[in-house]
């Protein structure tokens, strides 16, 4: 009976909140606010998912009791994410993050149909008065280690297990070959493209294949630890994507780029408690600490911490940016101009390749 | 005193009707244990699976939408089913449906007029039926098993989504993202009920169950089909042709899955996208089980696995149930279900342990 | 291309063969006895997160293969008890089977995710798996000579043995079977569980040989090719090993020419391969005139009831 009456408890709630979005109902001070979160992959991906998860839990805890926050995992990029959407504001949630790019035309439509519902998509570019979008500089960590990679590289030549050609991707290349070809004039990057974000063995297997080919360290854009387990086992360097991999790679795993949406998420829950959200585009990256720098390795040389710190505090203090010319592209082009810096228009639509890149 | 299974003179119709009912007990039942073993609240996870959406009037808009193109692919597999032709590739030609419907759509793009729809279904009813000859004709001509072509086929249809999505037809103004174009207002399947996702592809699917029924029931032609499935010595003494109910089978439930396919891409996804496959034509053939292989029977199991794949996001949210458990319970009411299965053509006799000849 | 380069290209495409192979012996004799379980990437899946935990938390990886077996076999017997006793339809049964495993696993593995365990060394002493050139041979693990070994132990049970002509027979006709006096229903659960074997084992090679961590879904689909090539080898395990070798050949190379800076085809092509191969051999054996005696079993599929 217990299950039954507390069921009931909860549906009543579920269903006055449910009517929050169309009457416009302030939520009773002493409830909670609930904040929704959809996610594209499981939560045990120990990748973009997790890294998402991971920033839920933490704003969960910076907020202890004042909010609750839920989720979804595994919603699939089309009709079920509008659905999954929807269903979440229906059961009050007054904000709802959408962590995955696929989810942005889902995530426009329910926000234009349930105005008084902030939502916030990752990685798009679709805004609307109550429709806000976010992402990481993640290009910035590519800087980093690119830099390290060219140091720490004996042939000259790393790989780059990619997944898509789209200009996440793309950017993340650029940056990590232009750090490692400023340290390294002659530093090659080789990359792999897989069309697939996860697939464990066949990421293994474009590692095995970048190594045969000379590359000696090995650095990824897709979402399993698979390509730096063979670097462990090969004896190469890596780097960990999304999350700090040391566990799965302790030798091989020289940092990694961490995504920290907790700051982001922590602010946007506040401003929403304020009454102060509004809409916008938000980009950080190092210096908001939404991209993170892992612990080094010990087996990096004090002058290749160095350097490395050298460029994240470059790029925090705004006097170093990982894309500035001169930059050629790959087929010979002049890009940009001596001095001149990559704007984020330039960026967000990237579909050429620096100098140094093999794909 | 022995137990043993006898097999009834005919199906026993209470267990017949009472089977799937129990069959979901059963996995309730289950369900409950399972998931307060794992640590979960059992009780109010299987409640919100399996109630919870039946009884909030907002969510039984998401539940026709997503039973839609169950339904549809389930009613064409039945019929095969019936005829003991196992067309287990749905879900190629649910995307070939698709992917020919798209193609219709990108050719009169920029092209407004009331033809176009209708030339997009038609599009995919050939392209699912194209897709389903292939087995039926490998069967006909040369007795190869329908079973195994139909499951490779699938596979093949996959890549050709991917390779047309990435490569001739991606959205030249999408920033290389895998992925077409939208579709215009008059490559859409119109919406229905303003604020859901409910949309005309549901009362067609509906239509198609019923002139399913009609014909299955009432038509020579319906017979026919029964016949050369539950007795083919017969079907051929009666004159009824194996190979014309093989290929007239495979051509319908092929052709059923292609529309199922084009409503799904045009009505909610609004474009083609390499996240459009779901297995929807697998998950199709636990539908047509759960329903007996029968119209009427298909409509209520598709609704069932729909509420099941609702209440799951609701069981994630309020009861914090992984995704993963959707899975569990969709296999398990299918497991149960073969498993009381066995009740509705046999019988329990408990009998006398008395030595017998080999029967 | 240099020497070292081609031999860890045949290196790479042995492992990625391996558990193709491992799980495909196992579908093959299930399917010479008749039956069809379409459940091999479930089984391959909850065989992956069974071994990983028990290697995980024992730190001994050879007990996470017993394990993973054994997990296999259980999942198998599920399958078994469903569509042999109980006369299930066996194509909805093995569908069921995948879905449940890939739910199963997922649950299970969670508090996994992110650790990995020691993979087992090569069979052969470091003098041998470790020589530039011999390593072509002695540079596996034991899980490799295994696959090979079975391969041969397959071709011979089915050919050479009582059992194995008794195997074929209840896979051809059941009813004959029967009535000569072979318990079918024993026989096809003997076979089905060592399919389920096989698969937990293959589904353990990507959990603690080829990427040594558990994720979500780890075997990617691997599954459905070992039963594409299982059908492609016309059911004959040397040409099963074939197939597999060439399967691990095509995708090993595609990723090597692409690294080297050229592709053989776009890799959407690639990947449907397989699958169009098998519809082809499929098409090419069923014109042969005269069907030889290991094609296709009769009954594949079928259920059987004794009586009926």
């Amino acid at each position: 009976m217990a299950v039954i009456l507390d069921r009931r408890t909860l549906l009543a709630g579920a269903g006055a909140s449910a009517a929050l979005p169309f009457l416009g109902a302030p939520a009773h001070a002493a409830d909670p606010l609930k904040v929704g979160f959809i996610y594209v992959g499981p939560v045990g991906d120990f990748g973009y998912t997790h890294a998402h998860d991971v920033a839920r839990k933490k704003t969960q805890d910076f907020y202890a009791d004042k909010i609750k926050t839920n989720y979804v995992e595994n919603v699939p990029e089309g009709p079920d994410a509008e659905r999954v959407l929807r269903q979440l504001a229906q059961e009050g949630n007054a904000l709802i993050f959408a962590t995955s790019f696929g989810f942005m035309n889902a995530t426009a439509k329910v926000a234009k149909a349930l105005p008084k519902v902030y939502f916030e998509h990752a990685t798009g570019y679709m805004r609307g008065p109550n429709l806000a979008t976010y992402n990481a500089r993640f290009y910035e960590g590519r800087a980093v280690i690119g830099t390290i990679a060219g140091m720490m590289s004996k042939t000259g030549v790393g790989g780059y297990v990619a997944s898509f050609p789209i200009p996440e991707v793309v950017m993340g290349i650029n940056c990590f070959t232009l750090a490692a070809r400023k340290v390294n004039p002659k530093f090659q990057t080789k990359v792999l493209w897989l069309s697939t974000w996860y697939d464990p063995a066949k990421e293994a297997d474009a590692a095995k294949a970048l190594a045969d080919q000379g590359a000696d360290i090995i650095t990824q854009h897709t979402d399993s630890p698979a390509p730096l387990q063979v670097c462990e086992q090969k004896g190469l360097y890596g780097f960990g994507q999304a999350s700090d991999m040391s566990s799965i790679a302790p030798k091989a795993h020289l940092t990694a780029i961490v995504d920290n949406w907790a700051p982001y998420y922590i602010g946007r829950v506040k401003a929403v408690m304020d009454g102060t959200w509004k809409t916008g585009d938000t980009w950080w990256g190092l210096k908001q600490d939404t991209v993170q720098i892992a612990p080094y390795n010990a087996a990096m040389p004090d002058n290749v911490k160095k350097a490395a710190d050298d460029v994240k505090n470059g790029i925090i203090a705004g006097t170093l940016h990982p894309v500035t010319g001169p930059v050629t592209d790959n087929k010979g082009t002049q890009r940009l101009k001596d001095g001149e810096k990559a704007n984020d228009e330039m960026l967000e639509k990237m579909d050429w390749y620096v100098e140094g890149v093999q794909s | 005193m022995r137990i043993r299974l006898e097999p009834r003179k005919a199906p026993s119709r209470l267990a017949l009707y009472g089977a799937p009912i129990m069959a979901i007990a059963l996995t309730m039942l289950a369900g409950m244990v399972l998931f307060t073993l794992m640590g979960f609240r059992g009780g109010a996870a299987v409640f919100e699976i399996f109630i919870e959406p039946l009884l909030e009037p907002q969510r039984w808009p998401d539940i026709a939408v997503k039973a839609s193109p169950l339904v549809m692919i389930a009613t064409g597999l039945a019929i095969g089913f019936r005829a003991n032709v196992w067309n287990i590739g749905a879900e190629g030609q649910y995307i070939v449906g698709a992917v020919a419907g798209t193609g219709v759509a990108l050719a009169t793009y920029e092209i407004e007029s009331a033809w176009i729809l209708p030339l997009m279904l038609l599009a995919s009813l050939l392209g699912g039926a194209v897709w389903a000859a292939i087995p039926a004709i490998l069967r006909v001509r040369l007795k190869v098993s329908e079973i195994l072509t139909s499951l490779m086929l699938t596979y093949v249809a996959l890549q050709l989504l991917y390779y047309l999505v990435r490569g001739p037809w991606r959205d030249p103004e999408g920033y290389n993202f895998p992925q077409t174009r939208m579709f215009s207002e008059a490559q859409t399947v119109p919406n229905l009920l303003e604020g859901t996702q409910l949309h005309w592809g549901v009362p067609l699917t509906f239509l198609v169950v019923l002139i399913t029924w009609f014909v299955m029931s009432r038509t020579l032609l319906g017979y026919q089909v029964k016949v050369v499935g539950l007795a083919p010595m017969a079907a051929r003494l009666g004159g009824f042709s194996e190979n014309r109910t093989v290929l007239m089978t495979m051509l319908v439930s092929g052709a059923l899955a292609g529309l199922a396919g084009m409503i799904e891409c045009s009505a909610t996804f609004g474009q083609l996208t390499p996240q459009f496959p779901v297995n929807y034509g697998f998950t199709a053939i636990i539908v047509a089980f759960l329903g007996r292989l029968h119209p009427v029977g298909v409509l209520i199991g598709g609704l069932a696995l729909a509420t099941s794949y609702i209440g799951a996001d609701i069981a994630q949210t309020a009861s914090a149930l992984p995704q993963a458990a959707t899975g569990l319970i969709q296999a398990m009411m299918l497991f149960f279900l073969l498993g009381v299965d066995i009740f509705v053509i046999n019988r329990i006799r408990i009998a006398p342990c008395v030595p017998r000849l080999a029967s | 291309m240099n020497f070292d380069i081609a031999i860890s290209i045949v290196m790479t495409l042995v492992v990625a063969a391996t558990p193709i192979l491992l799980a495909g012996l196992g579908e093959l004799i299930a399917e010479k006895s008749g039956v069809l379980n379409l459940g091999v990437e479930g089984m391959m899946l909850v065989g992956a997160v069974a071994g990983f935990i028990a290697a995980s938390l024992t730190g001994f990886t050879p007990f996470g293969y017993a394990v993973a077996a054994l997990a296999g076999i259980c999942a198998s017997l599920l399958f078994g008890v469903l569509a042999l006793t109980l006369g299930s339809n066996q194509v909805a049964t093995g569908l069921a089977l995948t879905i449940f495993g890939t739910g199963l696993s997922s649950l299970a593995g969670a508090g996994f995710v992110g650790t990995t365990i020691t993979r087992l060394p090569a069979l052969f002493p470091p003098t041998l798996a470790g020589h530039p050139l011999l390593r072509l041979v002695f540079g596996y693990d034991v899980i490799v000579y295994l696959s090979i070994a079975l391969t041969f132990a397959a071709t011979w049970f089915l050919n050479h043995t009582r059992l194995g002509l008794i195997l074929r027979s209840v896979g051809e006709s059941d009813a004959s079977a029967h009535a000569i006096g072979y318990p079918v229903t024993t026989i096809r659960y003997g076979a089905v569980a060592f399919g389920g074997a096989l698969a937990g084992l293959a589904g353990a090679y990507y959990s603690l040989a080829v990427t040594p961590m558990w994720a979500d879904r780890i075997t990617a689909g691997r599954g459905w090719i070992a039963l594409a090539l299982v059908v492609f080898s016309s059911w004959r395990p040397w040409r099963l090993l074939l197939g597999a070798y060439i399967f691990g050949a095509v995708m090993t190379l595609e990723l090597y020419s692409k690294a080297a800076g050229f592709a053989l085809l776009p890799p959407e092509m690639l990947a449907m391969l397989p699958y169009l191969a098998t519809v082809a051999a499929l098409a090419v054996i069923a014109m042969r005139p005269s069907r030889g005696r290991l094609d296709a079993p009769r009954c594949l599929g079928k259920p059987f009831r004794a009586g009926a």
